[in-house]
């Protein structure tokens, strides 16, 4: 904790988003994950103590794909937004239409700022009529409060109040049966309900960052042992494995999802001017919907979108070969350099080489023959120079009929 | 409730003030139907006279003119609508508690009356000269309409363009000192080149006249170039009273709306512009009345405009945000006294009582006068301009009795101790300083109206009690009047344009923001 110095007042509005007093943040359930660990690699998520992988990269990404993996996804920022206008607030904050976004439903939005900008990519949960949960990756609390200027709603940080897991995988249904989560089978993607634990109550919602079976459940940060031990016994008989972040990189890039400041920089993360994106420059222009009511950057997106402005385009690659491009430059006829890949790898499922790449248009969008890339793989002491030709497909790469199937099958 | 007037009007202009009315009658000229809705039950704003005692009238707010927009005048043919001017430029008065005053007479001390010395005098005159021809370079700018920094028309380029020439022109020399001294503070630029305190005193008090700045602040001198890039009847630098007070103007103004056509509705307050997909269709009274339109002209202040009448929802955050960034706390009051004869201030030719007379005795006066408005404490010796308006118009009060008007400072808008229990002593702190300067005027004064910026606030409609809406400080002008995103009159809303004071180029009765926003209007055929 780093003391607040004395004499001098924080700041009100710091002082409603305090995280960056602690350093290095245990979650909740870093006990577990402590006692499972053998690898000791830990990194920083949202400030958050994490692990990369705690035993095997390659059988923690296999546990995703064949058994049920549990991911604490407790670093992830969350916002609870309540208030009788709570509705109407998020209409003006996403570019998503919120009106269509049932109590007991998620969606994936985004949200941008005055110049149409993505501020960040997320979930939004509507736990009830008045009450939403917006998960995401970077913190917002001074934006959303700005943005509640004029609204009946209050919105608050509850990342470190609420703990969160996922847990993925063709078991996880089973398991979560096993463990007494009565009816959980009856939720179809995107569905979220309530139920009981400890007296308390759990969230599980039908979602996850996988493109696999999967659920994510929310608790008090008091219930979270608990439930990890409830899940972790009901789990050993279905195969529950604990995993770190590159297992489940490989399988977001699987499901084509893509991480803000990885595949695309957040507006106020940008220091250099052309490094911003708007939604259709990152895939994300499906999300948004100009007939709903007034959201931020409407005007400033449908202005690109009229005068053709847009610079960019993301775009999933296939690649011929087996090595990955991760960071690679993208070329077209070889020659003219024309954008990045920003996430690549061997794709086990789909035995291809994938990647997610952001091209400067018109490649990409109206261009898209003769393009490639420049892999530099470093072998022994040397870079083994690659030009490879990479073909635009659609994403996800891999599509897997049990991530939608209701009731899911008992695995 | 929908109005019988559906569908009648290409344009609604809310607001009545003289802004609005300018902006009204421009656009009825172009042969567009256009209605006007004041909140007040009558229109003017704070380009208003009012009866504040038995007999005595007086301008409401602003007093005196000296920046009416000479465009607007010939374009509305205001002379024709009853535009009446106080004959000949009137002279201003630095009033001296110690010694005599010092009349600068013609247009802003073309000549000085009352004994200073010679080397003053000639400083003087190189200063005037020297602040003229650098306020010339501004006027430009400070008359049309700002340039778009995204997308600049050609027409705005060649604006642009010519200015560049007019610094060219300058010379060399010339152009060093103005880019030297435009954003210097007033007192340092006195001090360069006079020396007498009354006179340093009256022009460190015009600079910073109506703003939150002592003399010493950065950037006061603009406060002054402002000032003297306004002319009347053709005389740069000039001032003069109207016949009838203020509210003849408005009077004037809304004979040429009426006479364009325009209809105009006192009482008539407005609760919601209507949004629908991005564009403003029309209003929404307080009592339920809906009148739709294609043009939306807001000539009141910007942050009322956007937060309370359309709504945060209709526009984005960051837009919001810069809103509750302007700074608009108002630091002027303004006092109004019944007096049973008029006032003789000490030796103080007659005719001169007929002029502005400034209560300024020095530089450090006005800065000293300054200092307890930013700890949110008024002035214990309160600085002022004053004017006797019935004496050139007998109309304002009865038979033998006198008005006094002025404008005095500081009074800042959150006043620690509140203005309720401020108001009183305040009005004591400046009787005495009146007093010292007009021996015997504390006796005969009948009647006595002080208001303070949460006076101003409540019966104007101006947030803040800033009559500029905003304050007029470099940070504040141009491209950035109000912000961005709602400059040059068009505002993040299609068919919405704002036409007030908080526009470019400001405050003061010069109907500059009016005129021009009508002529956006035209050109962006809304």
């Amino acid at each position: 904790m780093i003391a607040s110095v004395p004499g001098r007042e924080l700041n009100p509005r710091l002082a409603l988003q305090d995280h960056w007093r602690a350093m290095r943040r245990e979650t909740p359930f870093h006990s577990r994950l402590a006692a499972l660990d053998f690898r000791n690699d830990w990194y920083s998520w949202a400030g958050c103590k994490a692990p990369l992988s705690l035993w095997d990269e390659e059988l923690e990404y296999f546990a995703i794909r064949s058994q049920a993996a549990l991911i604490d996804i407790s670093p992830m920022v969350k916002y609870r937004i309540e208030g009788p206008d709570a509705e109407t607030y998020c209409e003006r904050v996403f570019v998503r239409n919120v009106a269509k976004l049932r109590p007991g439903r998620v969606h994936y939005t985004a949200w941008c700022d005055d110049e149409g900008h993505v501020l960040d990519d997320g979930t939004l949960f509507r736990l009830a009529e008045t009450r939403f949960r917006l998960c995401c990756q970077e913190r917002h609390l001074p934006w959303l409060l700005d943005s509640a200027i004029g609204f009946d709603v209050t919105v608050a940080d509850e990342t470190e109040a609420v703990a969160g897991l996922a847990l993925q995988g063709p078991t996880s249904c089973a398991l979560l049966k096993d463990a007494g989560f009565a009816g959980i089978e009856r939720l179809k993607p995107f569905d979220l309900a309530f139920f009981p634990h400890e007296g308390g109550t759990v969230t599980i919602s039908r979602t996850g960052f996988t493109g696999d079976l999967g659920y994510e459940l929310f608790v008090e940060a008091a219930d979270a042992l608990s439930l990890w031990d409830r899940l972790w016994e009901a789990g050993q008989l279905r195969g529950i494995r604990a995993i770190g972040y590159t297992a489940l990189n490989r399988a977001r890039i699987e499901a084509g999802f893509i991480v803000a400041n990885a595949d695309f920089v957040t507006a106020e993360h940008a220091i250099r001017a052309d490094r911003v994106r708007m939604p259709d420059e990152i895939g994300l222009g499906w999300l948004v919907d100009p007939g709903k009511p007034h959201f931020n950057g409407r005007r400033a997106i449908l202005e690109a979108r009229r005068r053709r402005s847009l610079g960019h385009v993301l775009v999933g690659l296939e690649i011929e070969g087996n090595v990955p491009a991760e960071h690679a430059l993208v070329y077209h006829a070889k020659k003219k350099e024309v954008g990045l890949v920003s996430a690549a790898i061997w794709s086990p499922m789909a035995k291809r080489n994938i990647a997610i790449a952001s091209l400067q248009r018109p490649y990409g969008d109206t261009r898209k023959d003769d393009l490639w890339v420049e892999i530099y793989a470093l072998r022994e002491g040397q870079y083994m120079k690659l030009m490879k030709r990479a073909t635009v497909v659609p994403r996800p790469f891999v599509k897997l009929d049990r991530r939608t199937a209701t009731p899911p099958a008992d695995a | 409730m929908t109005s019988s007037e559906a569908g009648r009007f290409d344009a609604i202009v809310i607001g009545g003030g003289h802004n609005g009315l300018a902006c009204a009658a421009a656009l009825g000229r172009t042969g567009r139907k256009v209605l006007v809705l004041e909140a007040a039950d009558r229109l003017g704003g704070a380009a208003g006279t009012h009866e504040f005692a038995p007999g005595f009238r007086v301008s409401s707010l602003a007093h005196i003119l000296n920046r009416l927009h000479p465009e607007m005048v010939a374009g509305l043919d205001l002379r024709k609508h009853g535009l009446a001017l106080s004959a000949g430029a009137i002279p201003s008065v630095a009033l001296s508690s110690a010694g005599d005053p010092l009349v600068l007479d013609g247009a802003y001390g073309e000549r000085l009356d009352g004994t200073i010395d010679a080397a003053d005098r000639s400083g003087w005159s190189e200063l005037r000269s020297l602040l003229f021809r650098q306020a010339g370079i501004l006027k430009p700018f400070l008359s049309r309409r700002p340039p778009d920094l995204g997308a600049m028309s050609l027409g705005q380029a060649s604006l642009l363009g010519s200015a560049a020439l007019s610094l060219r022109r300058l010379g060399k020399e010339e152009m060093r000192e103005f880019l030297r001294m435009v954003l210097m503070n007033v007192a340092d630029v006195l001090d360069e080149h006079v020396g007498d305190d009354r006179l340093k005193g009256l022009v460190a008090f015009d600079a910073t006249l109506g703003a939150h700045l002592g003399p010493r602040s950065p950037t006061s001198l603009l406060g002054l170039y402002y000032r003297l890039a306004g002319e009347v009847a053709g005389v740069t630098g000039a001032q003069a009273l109207p016949k009838g007070g203020m509210g003849a103007v408005a009077a004037a103004l809304a004979r040429a709306a009426e006479a364009a056509g325009c209809k105009l509705r006192p009482s008539a307050v407005v609760g919601r512009i209507m949004v629908e997909k991005g564009r403003a269709c029309g209003v929404t009274l307080d009592d339920g009345e809906e009148i739709r339109a294609r043009t939306v002209v807001s000539a009141i202040n910007p942050v009322t405009t956007f937060l309370d009448l359309v709504g945060p929802r209709h526009v984005d955050t960051g837009f919001v945000r810069r809103l509750g960034h302007i700074r608009m706390k108002g630091d002027a009051a303004k006092l109004h006294l019944a007096l049973d004869a008029p006032p003789r201030f000490a030796g103080l030719a007659e005719e001169a009582h007929r002029g502005r007379l400034v209560i300024a005795p020095s530089v450090d006066h006005v800065e000293k006068a300054f200092n307890p408005a930013k700890y949110g404490a008024y002035s214990p010796e309160p600085v002022m301009e004053i004017t006797l308006p019935s004496l050139g118009d007998p109309s304002l009060a009865p038979a033998g009795a006198c008005v006094l008007s002025a404008v005095v400072q500081f009074a800042p808008y959150a006043l620690k101790q509140g203005w309720e229990a401020g108001k009183p002593k305040f009005l004591a702190a400046i009787m005495a300083v009146l007093e010292c300067h007009a021996p015997g005027i504390g006796r005969s004064v009948q009647h006595a109206e002080l208001l303070t910026p949460a006076d101003i606030e409540a019966r104007f409609r101006m947030p803040g009690g800033h009559w500029h809406h905003g304050e007029m400080q470099v940070d504040q002008m141009l491209m950035n009047r109000p912000v961005h995103g709602a400059d040059g009159y068009d505002t993040p809303l299609d068919g919405l344009f704002l036409a007030g004071a908080g526009s470019h180029p400001g405050g003061g009765i010069s109907g500059a923001p009016g005129w021009n926003a009508a002529k956006r209007v035209v050109e962006v055929r809304g």
